[in-house]
């Protein structure tokens, strides 16, 4: 049957913020799912309150609702749209979740919406552990022994019966949060207790370990005819006991027979159709006893998931757009593979090449968090290689993942003395899994550790430690070879060994390597991802590198598609995600894509993060999936030789390429590398503000420890600290008191003449902007300017922040314009420049600029309606703004809120508390005419609601309680109950407001703690005063991150929160999509 | 695939870069010895780690005197295949010479000039009763409860995958394996309820002596083809055949069951082809190839007889088909 002409409109839901578990593979799922459904003629209704996703552009879907995912307003976007369908699976979890709650409730009835892609029941059969276990155990599949419980006693039992390990897994929850593995009594009860707390259904599941065993993953799709294809196989590098998004993996499956393969192909197949998903895509996660071939079926996702994301990028069969599209109504046998343009997409990719995936942790982030892997994802981005075997793709891995390796050596661990020198150190790390262990392996084979040994010690299976060890045995030859001859380079190259790599084998410089491959002519060859192994013509060109002595593909002999009438261009993006570079920068690397290519260029994109929507083949005219590594990306160059390069899209990864690329001639589009060293340099930028005679906060730059004492004694506390050259705020912290600038130089990061302190004055009390500005060379224009609730010294990218500003004087306003505009033309700026600006007293300073697109440029271009990343991109390319008809500032009639979101509760023992330092991993976005409301939105999105009505707990530091009082007063007569710590109390009594005292902790129970774990807290306010208060107040912090409260840590955000409960009380929340609220605004100057 | 006899005589050019991971065993083995001239990977691993290894692939090569070849670029060779089409190739470790070996391989005749199905089929008729291992069919996917015991099959062997023979035996069917040129009266002598034409290696027009045995036997008792035995059945009704450029190689082709419009992933190995639109009588065209539309299977109910172009044994490929078998069994059923 072909497509579904009883649709007209078509509701998807979006995953919403990006959280560890939850990342950005489903903005990928999401905007392929929008694109399929626009292009077969569909009116797409999108609700998604995550505005950094390239999803919620109002390009993407006809009617987009940045809204907060609740039953609430989803069913307002129903009410008010009337879709005739809901498509719930392709925003992973959160949406199967949401559209669960609609049809259960109800609502989808109601209204008349069919939920398209898989019906509430198929969702709770795969997703209810009884229910599955019966299902599989009616088609004769095993499953291990488990139990669903809802207390501790009942786990206790299960474990006098089956013993320990056990794994815990509550129900309904993102990316396994909250589970793991229990080895005795203690744990077990611990676990589960949480495990309890945190599951919606407040139910969790025991069951007994399969750690150790194999573990394999198979991407299905299945369509109404009961076509069902197997996309890809995945197995996990690491054994059971490890998630597999925490896992090494590689695709496909290494040490399976074919006979093995094709049990779990069969198995996999019964099971999709037992548990009956109807179309689209499914997960099935596989357990294999090493020993005897036994096989189990560990779990299954009844829809698009992380993995789907994966198998995607590495067989090239677009998953989530297949999906959309069997959901519309089609078959797989009517569908086309894109790639072919002439087989159908009933088929099952052939895979000539060897995928890799390796997770990125930022461990760095969250201090005191336990580092060992469980089955608990805590990583925060992923990286993708493609190499023609095992051993090229792992090397490639390593290098994409940015974190100073390149080969099968962690320098860290070198420099810091954390490299295990003996074989009994060796061996008693190597069963823990952590994010380093390949790294050990590795050591561990040096040190002369047989294969079978590290396999018994980790249960990795063998083949994948001799892949290591034919490695670690080659890089002896390397370094121990007289010299380095063509041969030798050629095997090296073969294996995936970058240029550095090499150059440190053989005590040289990378350069070196690299002009020796110059002279034997050893350059890589792009090979394509066709789906069929090389059986039939592909037509989209998605490369690969890989050394191929004497090979014949190139891409001179391949077809291709848009030469570009005005010349190739390269976009960098911006490799992994992490803390502090996420999915922002993915989103401008596609709208200047997308652009360009409208534009006439031919866009090459080069990145190698497989989560992400530039990585999908059909946004760029030709797709490199390469480590944004020098090596990488100057062969990249060699192969095409573009017109332009472009880099200030992807943060900080490619910028940081900007000065070696230029030296080697490569033509940068843009502001130059030069210039933005200028900016980013902080001695050369303190002079252009000195030349511009603009204010910046005192600051000096310290070589040494002593150095630091002297500068931070003239500054005056408190200060600012940090590295050199650093993205997200890492190793960045406040500073009260000389005590803690010891234990800051102490422990913090090594300090030098090359890697430099910077010390700032810190303006307390200020207020921070954020300002977003394009400009041509000539002409300026002010994207957007964002005012911060937090003041400043919370990180940008943690604090709230509004646009338009909401408490700033035009005067002020005027001159930030007047200084933008200053600093855009002294910087010579091509494309976007971010400042931030502080407001103390009335005196406007400058904290930094930087000269390419920032974190907050998606939620600037969706506040007003602007693509600014597209015009960028074209103001790069050599258009003026006069030309692009983008020539005033546009400020909106209505507020809009980004709030950020956390993942704290990943990590048991991490400390929340927010500072310089930047920890978020995602953001939401809160829009509406009212500032409170768009507020009340945002802090709904973010998941900690402003509550309408019950007890709020206040306790600020002296110099707030003033304003507490008026706080306070309001807050009274809005009908909240108060709860306070003595002081406040005492000031709020004084001014006769009604309020309830509450012990402090060390004032013994019942004391604030217990009133907040019993869930008699709905809102805390809570802001540090000094030093002190910001160690004081950790307890009650993680305390309310744990259990779900609010807390409010700033006097600004206290009062916008009140507008903003206000406003709910009045009037409640209502939804408008963008591009309503787009037709009202104009542009005013 | 090294063991299958359909490969008999060729140069075989794995897509798949890393091979010999999980090394060999004698019951994956589809014949009693491999098969094919010589064998070209890109990474080949000399250490298999596998539960169920018993040799190294390279150690079951060097016993029976055949070249593997490791390191090669096979997505180059692929791609020049596609293009060129298949072809015949040389390998040397002794003759360094191109010229030389250019004129050697001038010089021979190709491997349609030898009976290939003659060298491969058994020697003389016997019992075939060894199942499929367990892991096959994981628990609960097992059939229980389907017989087919008391059915006697006669195979016609042109080189027949043991898995064909392990499929039936599966069933419960009593399975007599014969020489591939028994006449059909010895055939039926053995009172067989049904006959399968297995698969086996060449050019079917090259076997056209063995065309009339198949129509002497048409209609007598049900007959199921499999590959070879398609075409060779087909060729019994009437079909011609024609070489494809470079074949179908595999195990994900689709392949649509007219009937049901159903999509099966089929394992495919074959360089010839039954012209489409060729049938005659009640013949009919029951399966096409999704990727270039080619025949890949037929039914004459009126004469007992069905076949498919590929593999629904699999080994190596998916199992989706199976049930072909079964319906092979019901048939044989019906009739008694």
């Amino acid at each position: 049957m072909p497509r579904r002409s009883d649709l007209q409109k078509i509701m998807l839901i979006g995953s919403g913020p990006i959280v560890i578990g939850q990342a950005c593979e489903f903005d990928y799922s999401g905007t392929q799912a929008c694109r399929a459904l626009k292009e077969e003629g569909y009116e797409v209704v999108l609700i998604n309150n995550n505005p950094a996703t390239i999803m919620t552009d109002p390009a993407m879907a006809d009617r987009t609702y940045i809204e907060p995912l609740t039953a609430e307003t989803a069913v307002k976007v129903i009410e008010k749209e009337r879709p005739q369908a809901l498509l719930p699976t392709l925003g992973g979890q959160t949406a199967l979740n949401l559209a669960v709650e609609l049809a259960d409730s109800g609502q989808l009835d109601r209204y008349g919406v069919e939920l398209i892609g898989a019906d509430a029941d198929v969702i709770k059969k795969a997703e209810n552990r009884d229910l599955f276990k019966e299902a599989m155990n009616r088609i004769g599949l095993a499953i291990a022994e488990s139990v669903h419980l809802k207390n501790v006693g009942e786990a206790l039992a299960f474990a006098d019966i089956h013993g320990y390990p056990l794994v815990i897994r509550p129900s309904f929850t993102l990316g396994g949060a909250g589970g793991g593995i229990a080895l005795n009594k203690e744990q077990l009860v611990e676990m589960v207790g949480t495990g309890l707390d945190i599951s919606p259904i407040k139910q969790v599941l025991v069951e007994e370990s399969l750690t150790g065993w194999k573990e394999f993953e198979l991407e299905l799709m299945r369509d109404h005819n009961d076509n069902v294809v197997v996309i890809c196989s995945i197995e996990n590098v690491d054994p059971m006991g490890v998630h597999t998004g925490e896992s090494i993996t590689v695709a496909p499956a290494q040490t399976l027979s074919d006979l093995e393969y094709q049990v779990m192909r069969t198995a996999s197949i019964a099971a999709m159709r037992e548990i009956g998903v109807d179309t689209g895509g499914c997960n099935i996660q596989f357990a294999v006893e090493p020993d005897s071939g036994r096989l189990v079926v560990v779990e299954m996702n009844p829809r698009v998931s992380r993995s789907s994301a994966l198998a995607s990028k590495a067989t090239g069969f677009p998953i989530a757009k297949i999906a959309a599209k069997l959901a519309a109504g089609y078959t797989l046998d009517e569908l086309t593979n894109d790639i072919t343009r002439e087989t159908p997409a009933s088929f099952e990719p052939a895979i000539d090449y060897c995928v890799v995936k390796i997770p990125r942790w930022d461990f760095t982030k969250f201090p005191g968090a336990d580092q060992t892997l469980t089955t608990r994802m805590k990583s925060v981005g992923e990286v993708m290689s493609i190499g023609r075997t095992y051993k090229e793709a792992l090397q490639k891995a390593l290098r994409s993942l940015e974190q100073g390796y390149d080969g099968l050596m962690d320098p860290k661990s070198q420099e810091s003395g954390e490299l295990y020198t003996s074989l009994d150190q060796l061996k008693e790390a190597l069963p823990l899994p952590r994010a380093s262990r390949i790294f050990t392996i590795a050591d561990a084979l040096r040190k002369g550790l047989s294969s079978d040994e590290i396999y018994s010690l980790t249960g990795i299976d063998s083949w994948f430690i001799d892949q290591v060890l034919h490695l670690v045995e080659f890089e002896d030859k390397l370094r121990l070879a007289e010299e380095l001859n063509e041969e030798m380079l050629w095997q090296a190259k073969t294996w995936g060994f970058s240029d550095s790599r090499i150059a440190f084998l053989r005590g040289t410089e990378e350069k070196v390597i690299r002009e020796l491959r110059r002279r034997y002519s050893i350059y890589p060859v792009y090979r394509r991802v066709d789906t069929c192994a090389g059986e039939f013509e592909a037509y989209t060109p998605y490369l690969y590198s890989t050394y191929e002595r004497g090979a014949v593909e190139t891409m001179a002999e391949q077809p291709s598609a848009n030469e570009g009438s005005k010349g190739k261009v390269i976009i960098l993006g911006g490799g992994p995600n992490r803390i502090g570079q996420g999915l922002e920068f993915d989103y401008c690397c596609v709208q200047a894509a997308l652009t360009l290519r409208k534009d006439g260029y031919r866009v090459i994109m080069v990145n190698c993060n497989p989560e992400t929507v530039s990585t999908d083949y059909d946004v760029s005219d030709c797709l490199y999936f390469e480590p944004l590594t020098l090596e990488d990306v100057l062969n990249v160059c060699h192969e095409e030789d573009p017109e332009g390069l472009i880099l200030q899209f992807g943060g900080q990864t490619p910028l940081k390429l900007a000065l070696p690329l230029l030296e080697e001639g490569i033509p940068i589009w843009g502001t130059s590398p030069r210039d933005i060293d200028r900016a980013e340099n902080r001695r050369e930028f303190a002079v252009v503000v000195d030349k511009l005679d603009l204010w910046e906060p005192a600051y000096g730059i310290a070589a040494h420890r002593s150095e630091a004492r002297e500068i931070a004694a003239r500054l005056g506390f408190p200060i600012l600290v940090r590295p050199s050259y650093v993205l997200g705020g890492l190793a960045m912290r406040l500073v009260y008191t000389p005590e803690e600038l010891d234990i800051y130089l102490q422990s913090g990061p090594p300090i030098n003449s090359a890697n430099p302190l910077l010390i700032d004055k810190y303006l307390e009390g200020a207020v921070e902007l954020d300002v977003d500005a394009l400009c041509d060379g000539e002409k300026m224009v002010i994207g957007g300017i964002m005012e911060h609730v937090e003041q400043a010294g919370v990180h940008s990218g943690d604090s709230c922040c509004v646009l338009p500003p909401y408490s700033i004087g035009t005067q002020q306003l005027k001159d930030i314009h007047r200084q933008t505009e200053l600093l855009a033309h002294e910087l010579n700026i091509r494309g976007l420049l971010n400042i931030q600006f502080a407001i103390h007293g009335r005196e406007v300073y400058i904290l930094e600029a930087n000269p390419r697109a920032s974190r907050t440029v998606p939620f600037t271009g969706k506040a007003t309606g602007m693509p600014l990343a597209g015009l960028a991109a074209q103001v790069i390319a050599g258009a003026s703004l006069d030309e692009l008809g983008f020539t005033a500032e546009i400020i909106p009639d209505y507020y809009s809120v980004k709030e950020a979101v956390f993942s704290f509760s990943r990590f048991d023992n991490a400390d929340i508390v927010l500072g310089p330092e930047m920890r978020s991993t995602g953001e939401v976005m809160g829009i509406d005419s009212n500032l409170g409301l768009a507020m009340a939105k945002a802090q709904l999105a973010a998941g900690t609601p402003l509550p309408v009505k019950g007890q709020i707990f206040i306790t600020v530091a002296d110099i707030d309680k003033p304003q507490a009082v008026e706080l306070g007063r309001s807050l009274s007569r809005l009908g909240y109950d108060l709860l306070a710590t003595r002081g406040t109390a005492a000031a709020l009594r004084v001014a006769g407001v009604e309020v309830k005292e509450v012990k402090k902790i060390s004032e013994g129970s019942p004391h604030m703690l217990d009133f907040i774990n019993d869930g008699k807290v709905d809102l805390i306010i809570n802001t540090p005063a000094g030093s002190g208060a910001f160690s004081d107040g950790k307890c009650m912090r993680q305390q309310a991150v744990h259990r779900g409260v609010s807390i409010i840590t700033t006097m600004q955000g206290a009062m916008a929160a009140l507008e903003g409960m206000r406003a709910l009380q009045h009037s409640g929340m209502s939804v408008q999509c963008l591009q309503e609220y787009y037709r009202g605004s104009s542009p005013s100057s | 695939m090294v063991t299958d006899p359909s490969y008999r005589g060729q140069i075989l050019n794995l897509t798949c870069p890393l091979i010999g991971n999980y090394g060999v065993n004698e019951y994956d083995f589809e014949s009693a010895l491999p098969q094919v001239e010589g064998l070209l990977v890109k990474e080949y691993c000399w250490q298999p780690r596998s539960w169920r290894a018993r040799e190294s692939l390279g150690t079951m090569l060097d016993r029976h005197d055949i070249l593997g070849v490791e390191g090669i670029d096979t997505r180059s060779l692929t791609l020049h295949l596609r293009r060129a089409g298949t072809m015949k190739g040389i390998l040397s470790t002794i003759e360094n010479d191109p010229a030389v070996l250019q004129r050697r391989l001038n010089d021979f005749p190709g491997i349609n000039a030898r009976d290939l199905v003659g060298e491969v089929t058994c020697q003389s008729a016997h019992p075939w009763t060894e199942r499929s291992p367990e892991i096959v069919t994981p628990v609960g996917c097992r059939e229980t409860g389907f017989v087919g015991e008391n059915l006697h099959v006669v195979v016609y062997d042109f080189g027949v995958k043991y898995s064909i023979l392990r499929s039936l035996a599966n069933l419960g069917c009593r399975v007599t394996v014969v020489p591939c040129r028994t006449s059909a009266a010895e055939a039926l002598a053995l009172k067989p309820d049904g006959v399968l034409l297995s698969n086996g290696p060449g050019d079917p027009a090259s076997y056209s002596d063995i065309i009339p045995i198949i129509q002497a036997i048409l209609g007598r008792v049900p007959i199921f083809g499999i590959c070879l035995g398609h075409q060779l059945l087909g060729m019994a009704l009437g079909f011609s055949t024609f070489k494809l450029p470079f074949g179908h190689r595999g195990g994900n082709h689709p392949v649509r069951e007219l009937a049901s419009r159903k999509v099966n992933i089929t394992s495919q190995n074959h360089g010839y082809c039954l012209k489409l639109g060729e049938e005659t009588g009640a013949t009919v065209p029951t399966h096409i190839n999704l990727n270039d539309g080619t025949l890949e299977g037929l039914e004459n109910r009126e004469r007992w007889c069905f076949s498919v172009q590929y593999h629904p044994e699999a080994a190596p490929g998916p199992q989706d088909s199976t049930n072909l078998y079964k319906k092979f069994v019901v048939m044989m059923q019906n009739k008694v």
